[in-house]
Formats: structure tokens, sequence, C-alpha cells
């Protein structure tokens, strides 16, 4: 379940922020995930932010896929 | 089937074909209806085609029109697809009790505008208004009349084997922006709605070949209850290629957002035509040829007569599957 | 678009299934636990693409398809009384109940809202005074904290008119009671990506330790899917379980803390009836006591009669995984979309439905 899909955050006021993708926007909250700053991208599901993704990550997965392969 | 009307019903997918088929036909039904096409076509003197459509879109404003332009574009479109050049449209307003009238005068404005390019007339109509909270603002009906020219044979029944699938351009844009402007949703979309005519992209075609043998707007329900809808009318199969479909990108982002598949999702100025396989570059040519056709491309094939399944579609991954028609309501989804 | 796309490429993906072929030995029973699996296994046809050795078993991660029929009578019952706007989240709307369902309650002139956020559900409360405003608060772990903020901004605000029917569920205490109950023997478990990002992969540790099953938190993009088969034929073949992340870019191991904390704080812990399994300990989630003023179970307290399952069918056991839909006798018949007899035809991310929707050309 639980449909979330990575979004970058554009602007942030208080609890607030403005999330793109795609060139879709939208009001969300990051209640659930006060340090994310501008710029980062999180995982949006509902309109909350319920993760911060980890740019070093997911970088370090593409590469061990492409090294395995 | 359901004993009330529910909005599924008029989602333009399954039910609504259940509604037809049990309601409308077995009443009404003359082989002109029966053929289930976008307009009935008969002859008086010549060949005509002769249509009808009720317009309640909500919200009436939506970027890249409102329901002035999509009552004629929408009317136009649908002569258009059975190769006949729309004449002349009807205009029938419901109007609720305390509509602003400055609205109405953008509505019908927009209504000139799109009937000067599509170079019909509205030659007859009417207005009723009805008291507050019986309708929601308005409600626009219009019917058209356009003459089919000598040897041009299109119908949903028509696609046989060989033929190439073409698609006029990228899908969902309209379905994404009113969507967008919905109570509730409240996106900001970089995608206006593709409402436009088509007639001249049609005629462009039929210049280039009259080996059209299919052609239908993917309106509510989308490109894969279009497709699904031709197979079973004509009886074959159709595969289409993920990856060769043209989607914006900003429909894409929407649709993983609200988690909506994108063949589902409405269009008002796309068309689909099923086309001989030697006809189809010199079609596909004459498509883009045109500002509405401008990315046109070939997605896929019809094939024979289906044992399981009437659209297939090869995904990206080079698996398949089958596509099915819409089921009920487009409703976004969380889970 | 990033972090997405990537995770599509079909070169990688063929040469990884490659990959998948030659390590792949021994019998691999999997489990994807979580309905969004579900759906990306089917739209992108990835089952196709196993070896013969890997066989795919989905599972009852779908909140609306566990919802108990007796939840959504509730629900339903609420929209029949009057100045209540009943806002659910789109899935819900179809769901057949013992006698109707959302749908036709709206058509019967419930007023009932589809929003997409549970915030939206609030802003419609602020927005309607003489209106109270019940949110079916359906989802796992992923949703609830979701939830448990808009709680705390409803009352931050003083938004006195907004409630939520909590029918939130957990999914590692079901899934103990689906492995306790023994009927689906499996070799792993592909564990669910979003509710993993709020609890973390620490909750599964008793899984391999306990049964021996190995387990993979993974993403919903086909290349995450296949990474993920691959890490659990990994350890199948190695014969070590263990709990591994493959969604390392949304998944901590300790999951969301401040989400959790958020959670905790409005929610405590309370049995749950799930559809098809039954009252698992422990497995949901109820407002506080300091929170009871938003609780739409005291509120509106409805009597509804006692339930009746649809006889025949057999979502139950597809929950469970110990039967697909394929052994199903309505389904494709008497049970379609349009037309649905179990909850798992309704809900997109439903097995039934996923196997109607994006069935392979052979049906499977």
């Amino acid at each position: 379940m639980c449909l979330a899909i990575p979004a970058r955050v554009t602007s942030i006021n208080g609890m607030e922020a403005e999330a793109e993708v795609g060139g879709v926007t939208r009001r969300i909250s990051i209640m659930l995930t006060p340090e994310v700053k501008v710029g980062d991208y999180v995982l949006l599901h509902t309109a909350y932010s319920i993760s911060v993704v980890d740019e070093q990550e997911a970088k370090e997965t593409l590469d061990i896929l492409r090294q395995l392969v | 089937m359901e004993d009330k009307v529910l909005l599924g019903h008029g989602s333009g997918g399954r039910l609504s074909h259940e509604l037809v088929r049990k309601v409308f036909v077995p009443s009404l039904n003359n082989p002109l209806l029966s053929k289930l096409d976008d307009s009935a076509v008969f002859e008086i003197g010549g060949r005509i085609a002769f249509t009808t459509d009720s317009y309640v879109v909500s919200p009436i404003f939506f970027p890249g029109g409102d329901i002035g332009k999509l009552s004629v574009c929408g009317t136009v479109n649908d002569l258009a697809m059975c190769g006949a050049t729309p004449l002349y449209l009807s205009l029938s307003l419901i109007l609720e009790e305390g509509f602003p009238l400055e609205h109405l005068r953008r509505i019908v404005a927009s209504v000139k505008q799109a009937a000067e390019e599509a170079e019909v007339q509205i030659v007859t109509g009417d207005t009723k208004v009805v008291d507050r909270g019986s309708a929601d603002g308005i409600f626009i009906t219009t019917s058209g009349v356009g003459a089919i020219p000598q040897g041009i044979d299109i119908s949903g029944s028509n696609a046989r084997p060989g033929d190439r699938v073409i698609l006029s351009g990228p899908i969902g844009d309209h379905g994404v922006a009113v969507l967008s402007r919905q109570e509730g949703l409240e996106f900001s979309v970089p995608v206006e709605s593709d409402c436009a005519p088509m007639n001249r992209l049609v005629a462009g075609m039929l210049r280039a070949s009259p080996a059209i043998h299919a052609l239908r707007d993917p309106t509510r329900g989308g490109l894969a209850t279009t497709l699904n809808e031709i197979a079973a009318q004509s009886g074959v199969s159709i595969g289409i290629e993920e990856k060769r479909i043209p989607i914006h990108d900003g429909v894409r982002a929407a649709c993983e957002l609200l988690g909506l598949d994108p063949l589902y999702v409405a269009n008002e100025g796309k068309l689909v035509a099923m086309v001989s396989p030697e006809a189809a570059e010199a079609v596909l040519a004459a498509m883009r040829r045109n500002c509405y056709g401008a990315e046109a491309a070939i997605i896929g094939e019809v094939g024979a007569p289906p044992s399981r399944g009437r659209v297939v579609m090869r995904t990206a991954l080079g698996t398949s599957r089958i596509v099915d028609m819409l089921s009920g309501e487009l409703l976004p989804r969380i889970c | 678009m990033k972090y997405i796309d990537e995770y599509r490429d079909p070169q990688l993906a063929e040469r990884l299934v490659q990959k998948l072929r030659e390590r792949s030995t021994r019998p691999a029973r999997l489990m994807e636990f979580c309905g969004g699996h579900t759906v990306s296994v089917f739209r992108h046809g990835i089952r196709q693409l196993l070896p013969p050795t890997v066989e795919m078993l989905s599972g009852p991660g779908c909140p609306v398809c566990v919802t108990a029929i007796a939840d959504l009578d509730k629900a339903i019952l609420l929209t029949e009384l009057p100045d209540i706007i009943v806002a659910t989240f789109g899935d819900m709307l179809k769901v057949p109940g013992s006698r109707s369902s959302l749908r036709n309650a709206r058509a019967d002139g419930g007023d009932v809202r589809v929003v997409y956020s549970v915030h939206d559900a609030l802003e419609i409360a602020s927005g309607s005074t003489g209106k109270s405003v019940v949110f079916l608060g359906i989802g796992f772990e992923t949703t609830a904290p979701t939830i448990a903020a808009s709680l705390l901004e409803a009352r931050q605000r003083g938004i006195k008119n907004f409630y939520v029917l909590s029918l939130h569920k957990l999914c590692p205490p079901v899934m103990k009671s689906i492995l306790d109950l023994g009927e689906v023997n499996l070799n792993g478990i592909i564990c669910p990506g979003h509710v993993s990002a709020i609890i973390g992969s620490t909750p599964y540790q008793f899984i391999p330790r306990d049964y021996g099953i190995a387990c993979v938190v993974s993403g919903f993009e086909p290349l995450d899917i296949l990474q993920s088969v691959y890490m659990l034929v990994e350890q199948v073949e190695s014969g070590h379980p263990t709990v591994e992340i493959a969604y390392s870019r949304g998944v901590r191991p300790a999951g969301n803390v401040r989400a959790l904390e958020l959670l905790h704080t409005v929610f405590e812990v309370c049995d749950a009836n799930w559809r098809g399994i039954g009252v698992v300990p422990a497995s949901g989630l109820r407002l506080r006591e300091e929170f009871s003023n938003f609780d739409a179970e005291k509120a509106f307290p409805v009597s509804h009669p006692p339930p009746r399952e649809p006889k025949g069918c057999l979502c139950g056991e597809i929950l469970r995984g110990v039967k697909t839909p394929l052994d199903c006798k309505f389904f494709s018949k008497k049970c379609t979309p349009d037309s649905p007899v179990g909850p798992c035809m309704v809900s997109h991310e439903g097995t039934c439905s996923a196997y109607y929707q994006y069935r392979g050309e052979d049906g499977g």
C-alpha cells in the first residue's frame, strides 16, 4: 500500500512547503520531516512528506546495480 | 445492473457502456443507432453525419479551455471521427438561477472562437433556466451535422488485421488539467487541456489517403477504453507498445501522484486512427503537418481476433499485459 | 522524473534478470506483502521475467482490502446521519459493505467527499460550520502519522468539527499472524517500502530469526523490485536469511523517528479486525484518551446489524496468500471491478484487481 513518489521541495514556510515533480506542484506538509531543506527530494504520501530521499544512497544503489550486471 | 444512476455511469467506461446497452439500445434501437459510432451516418441527398453531446464539466473554466470551447470541439470531433466535414451546430444551454452573466459571456465568446476555427456555424439554440440547486451552474448540449465526402467509409467497426494504430499526440492532458482544479486536489500542473477541433486534421489525413478504416477521439475513459471499443466493434485484437505512446512529463507526474494510469485519462483534442499499412506513413506525415498532430506516432498494430483480451500492451520492459476498459469513475487513490 | 526514471531502465532490468536467472538454483517462494508492490509487479509484467525457480505470491498489504466489513458498514451508516460530511480517500468509495458501499451511499444523498490528503478533509471542516467532517482513517503505518499530524493541527487551530474513524492497521503483527497460521510456505518476503520509511527495518528482525525467512525492504519501481528479488534469492541460496534494505534512498533502519513520535502521541496500539484474517492482537491503532474528542467512534456511535460476508468469495484466502484469484469461481465472471463481490477486486492494489487489470496475455 501507500503510494508515495519522490518530489523536490522548492520552498518552505514553517511546516508547510511547496513540492514539485515533473512540473506539477502542490502545497505539502513537512510536519513528519521537519529537517527537510529546500532542494531536497522527499517521498510524498497524500501531501505529507514521509521521508527525505538520501541522494548518496540513491547513487550507491544504482552503482551497485550497474556493477552487479 | 445497479438500481440507481452512479457517477460511474457517466465515466465513459464499462458502466457507461452497460447503461447504453441495457437501457437505451433495447428501447430505441434502429440500424443507425445500433452502430454506436460517434455520429449516425445516413443519406439525405448526400451522406450526412449527425451527432449530439452534453457537457457538464466541472470546473467550467480550466487551463486551456472552458465548457464553451469544449462543447463545440467535442461535437465537431464526433463528426470528424466519421470522416464528415462539420457544417452546422445547435447550442442548448441549461443555466442555474444566479449564474454570473459575465461567465456566460466568456463562455459564449469561446463558443464563437471555437466555431470560427472549426468553420462551423451555430444555427439554432435554446436556453432554459432552472432553480438554484437544480443544476451546477451551466450545462451545454450541442448537436451537429456534417457532410461525408464520396468514397469515405470510416467506422469503429472497420478496423482490419494489419492496420497501423496511429495516435495524434500526447495523452491525458485534458483529464489532468481538469482534475488539477477539482476540489480537494488543487495541484498546479504544467499542462493545459488539449481541447481542440480536429476536423482539419482529419481532412488532411483523408487527403493523404482514403485508406483510413477507423477513427475515434479518446475522450472519457482515455486511450485504453477507445482501443477496447474499436477492438470489440471490429472483432479484432490491438497490440500497442508502451514506449511509443507519447505522454507529457507533467501528465506522467500527476498520474504518479494521484495513482492514475494515463491510458485511462481523458483527451479532448486527440484521435486514434486505424490505417492500412501501405497508407500509414503518408497519413502520419499529413498529421504531423497539422498543429494538432505534430507529435503523432504509430503506436501499434491491429491483429487477428483474440483468444483472450482484445488490447494488449508490450511494456517498456518487454513484457505484455492486457489493457482493459476503464472501470467505474477515475478516482485518485493513495494506496 | 528524478528517482523514478533511473529505476525503470529497461537495459539494466534485462541484465538484472539475466543475473537473477544465473544465480537462482533453488526454489524460492516469495511474498510481496504490499499491494503497491503487487500493482507494480503486474503493471510492469515482472512475473513474466522471473526464472521458474522464483514464485511470487501477493500478500494482504492493501488497507482497503483488509478493512473489516463491520467497520465499513459503520462508515456507510455515518453518511446517513444529519449534517455529516464523510471524507475519504478515493480507494474506499466502491468497496462493498454488507448492504451498500460509500458510492451507493453518495448516490442515496449522503455527503461523501473524496480527498487526496487528510489535510484537505481538515480544510473542509474548517470551512464548514454547522457540519461535522468524519475522515475515514484507513491505512498502515505510512498513513497513520499523517492522520496524527492532522489531529495535532486540528487541536492547535481549535477545529472542533473534525473527527477520525480510526481503522489504521499495523504490518509486522499481521505478518506474524500469517506466518503463525502456517498456511503459506515462504522463503522470502518483499517488505513494504513506504511502511518501512516510517517504521524502519528492525521490526522485521523476528521473521528471519523465528521463521528462517529472508526479508528485503523494497522500493516500487521495476529495478527496485528486481533488485529485491535478487537479494532475496541470494539469501535463499546462501542459506542465511536476514533483513536487508534495498530501498535505502527512502528507508533508514530506524525509520522516521519524528513520524513515529507523532503517531504514538495521538494513537495507541489496540487489537484490530482484519477482513479475511480476523482479529489480530496489537495490530491496530485507536485514538488516545487525550484525543477522544476527535474520535468518530465516540462522537457518533452507530449500531449496525451483524455484517454479512459475501458467500463463496475467496478474498480471505487470497489475502492470506493461500489462494490466488484464478482459484476463485467469481473472478472475472460475477466479480469484476465494476461489480466487485469482495474487497480485493475493488482496491486498485487489491490482488484480484491487479490480476484483472494487468493480467498478462496468458492470464498470469
